[in-house]
């Protein structure tokens, strides 16, 4: 075991130097910051499409009174709807022939709206491409409502706030973990695929002859792995001080949605990273494992896909414990060693106790062992040909 | 022999031994029922031609994979990973990382071995140093010459001071000065007490160096004992040159006895050559010229492997 781990950190070492060490590390670093610049110049652009998009526009012809409790009604109702697109309400003074006006304003390439409200607030009348039942003429009938009702006929509800209430902590909680589920998957997502071209360079080197007749192929496997979590801890590290430090220059109050977690703050950080580092092990080793067949980047480009899809139905099957942890889908989750650490995360946000992640990361660290084993056995016996020759079962039949 | 080599092993006169190993690669056997025993501090040859199972018994002694049927051992254990520590090897397909320094691949591969990174580096600085390339030290392989490489691989392969040395091939893709220096360091380390097996395809460098051989052809091993004991195998040729063309002393010549390039060619007769000498004096031949010759270790190899495997090796000899 003492050569075993030696070799290992020896084999780590190494793969871990010549990785931080190279130029091509610190692409690496600031990979992320390229879909974050990416998302910010897209997503303003996408959110000012979406806004024109969204708020329709409605020629409100009447006077000017009737129009400024309209205006009024709709800046309460948008407040009310938190942002959500409302209506957009544009004055325009009746003229002689409102059935003419009405269709000059719809044909208008200028104001651009989807319908026109004639007769005041006595008399609506809503005319356009819209449906009589649908969200445009619904809101309309929301604003003449409160355009129409007197202040007394307004209601007030009168609201006393509390600290918390177990609705609101449950989903709170549930963002929580959701959250945390998410940069599990993310962060092994970016690194896990990386793993599955681990072996090439020794293969196409020739280098592992040299360590395979020095270490155990165990050993070889574990190094690697260590190797990248170890570069991935410092990849994570730094953007984790370059995005405090971009939050904190930029915004205030970004994480407050984000609940105090069922097991505390401080043992969820540590249950993140602990998990982080059992999901990619785990993930790591049995991608590891089939990059270690591939004997050319061509192939192991060919196998990140397929790896990729992989990971995010373990993803998608992680998700559904999210709010329901203790169902019996959630503990099957929890039991699957790869979605494991995902389904163990998000109950460390919703559930006090700490048992069952001592027993859970035990029983995945179990699983890092047993598939480097097997990857090691299948290495030796599919790629260095090593051991008597099995014939499979169709040939012992034929024979 | 192997019942010696079993008891000369438990006295740990054997560096390595191996019985009945067998590999199968599919319908392929590579290699078939080899048996070898390897004394402890000698110079040991495994000769045969291009694809004779040379590498792969090499890969099976040192545990890279495990055979099909067979046992081996090495330096007394029976996992030969176990005495990694103590064991150097050069594979045939060299190979290095490229971005690594001189002095960091060769501590990487003592490293490997179990030595610490700060000691290989000091050992690397010397070994690099000794050999000529003191001033490549901290420069990387990629920047190397082939034989350059070739050679910081194989100061990697004994940087740890090892017992045992496997090398596969040394000598191919080696230039004429650098096969002599090689075939010194072979000396060097087998006169520390060091045991040195290699591989290869070309006579003269086992005829040169080795001890004692083992000669494969087709994954079997056909003949393992000592270089002399090879020869041996063959009687001396006798080369004649006489005045006379023919009489009696003719009678002293075995029948396969043949002319080439006016000399008479023959086996020396198992009576040895003092019944032919006085036949010849008595007979009146008339003696110009008289050589007895030993034969050699490509002689003995073409007698025991067959003229096809001979000529393989000479054909696969880049040198």
């Amino acid at each position: 075991m003492r050569h075993l781990l030696r070799s290992a950190f020896v084999i780590g070492r190494r793969d871990f130097t010549s990785t931080v060490f190279s130029k091509a590390f610190i692409f690496f670093l600031i990979g992320p910051l390229f879909p974050v610049l990416l998302g910010g110049v897209f997503g303003g652009i996408g959110a000012r499409v979406a806004s024109q998009a969204e708020q329709p526009r409605v020629a409100v012809v009447a006077s000017h009174p009737d129009y400024a409790r309209l205006e009024s009604a709709r800046s309460q109702l948008h407040e009310a709807l938190d942002d959500r697109p409302v209506v957009d309400l544009v004055e325009v003074a009746p003229e002689g022939d409102v059935q003419r006006q009405t269709q000059a304003l719809l044909a208008s390439k200028e104001r651009s709206v989807v319908a026109v409200l004639t007769g005041g607030l006595a008399n609506p009348h809503l005319t356009g491409s819209i449906e009589p039942d649908g969200m445009i003429a619904g809101q309309m009938n929301l604003l003449l409502s409160a355009a129409r009702a007197t202040p007394a006929e307004t209601a007030s509800v009168q609201v006393t706030p509390t600290e918390r209430s177990t609705g609101s902590v449950n989903r709170s909680r549930s963002i929580t973990a959701q959250a945390g589920q998410f940069l599990l998957f993310f962060l092994t997502l970016i690194l896990g695929t990386m793993t599955l071209s681990q072996l090439i360079e020794e293969k196409s080197n020739k280098v592992i002859e040299v360590l395979a007749a020095a270490v155990p192929i165990e050993a070889i496997f574990l190094g690697k792995l260590f190797a990248m979590l170890v570069t991935s801890i410092v990849g994570i590290a730094v953007w984790t001080l370059a995005g405090a430090a971009a939050v904190s220059a930029l915004s205030a109050g970004g994480t407050s949605i984000l609940a105090s977690p069922a097991v505390g703050t401080a043992p969820f950080m540590v249950l993140c990273v602990l998990y982080f580092g059992m999901n990619y092990l785990l993930l790591g080793s049995v991608f590891l494992s089939i990059g270690a067949q591939a004997s050319t980047a061509r192939e192991v480009q060919v196998l990140s896909m397929p790896v990729t899809f992989a990971q995010v139905l373990i993803f998608g099957f992680a998700a559904i414990s999210i709010g329901a942890p203790d169902t019996p889908l959630a503990i099957l989750g929890a039991v699957f060693p790869l979605s494991s650490p995902l389904v163990m995360v998000a109950r460390a946000a919703e559930r006090p106790e700490l048992w069952p992640h001592l027993l859970a990361l035990g029983w995945q660290a179990l699983w890092v062992g047993l598939i480097v084993v097997a990857s090691a056995r299948l290495f030796r016996r599919t790629v260095l040909k090593s051991g008597p020759v099995r014939r499979s079962w169709w040939r012992r039949a034929a024979a | 022999m192997l019942r010696q080599a079993s008891s000369q092993a438990q006295t740990g006169e054997w560096a390595v031994e191996a019985k009945d190993l067998v590999k199968d690669f599919g319908e392929t056997k590579a290699v078939d029922g080899v048996s070898l025993a390897v004394p402890t501090g000698s110079i040991y040859g495994l000769l045969g031609p291009n694809g004779a199972g040379k590498t792969t018994t090499l890969r099976i002694l040192l545990g890279i994979i495990d055979p099909s049927s067979g046992t081996r051992s090495v330096l007394g254990r029976s996992r030969p990973l176990d005495a990694a520590p103590e064991v150097g090897y050069l594979p045939e397909e060299r190979g290095l990382y490229p971005a690594m320094h001189c002095r960091d691949a060769i501590a990487f591969m003592g490293a490997l071995r179990g030595l610490s990174l700060s000691e290989g580096r000091r050992r690397a600085d010397v070994l690099l140093r000794d050999h000529g390339l003191g001033e490549w030290a901290r420069k990387p392989i990629r920047n190397l010459s082939k034989g350059m490489a070739q050679t910081v691989q194989l100061l990697g392969t004994i940087v740890h001071r090892p017992r045992l040395i496997v090398l596969d091939e040394p000598f191919a893709g080696l230039d004429a000065i650098n096969q002599a220096r090689l075939e010194e360091l072979i000396r060097k380390e087998a006169r520390n007490g060091v045991t040195v097996i290699f591989s290869t395809h070309v006579i003269a460098h086992a005829e040169r160096l080795c001890e004692r051989i083992a000669i494969v052809a087709k994954g079997k091993v056909v003949f393992e004992g000592a270089v002399d004991e090879a020869r041996a195998t063959l009687r001396p040729i006798v080369r004649l040159r006489t005045r006379s063309e023919g009489g009696p002393w003719r009678q002293a010549f075995p029948a396969n006895a043949r002319r080439e390039n006016g000399l008479w060619v023959f086996e020396l007769p198992e009576s040895g050559p003092e019944p032919l000498l006085k036949a010849l004096i008595d007979g009146g031949a008339g003696i110009e010229t008289l050589a007895i010759e030993r034969p050699g270790l490509h002689d003995a190899f073409v007698a025991i492997a067959g003229d096809k495997a001979a000529a393989e090796m000479v054909e696969g000899a880049p040198q």
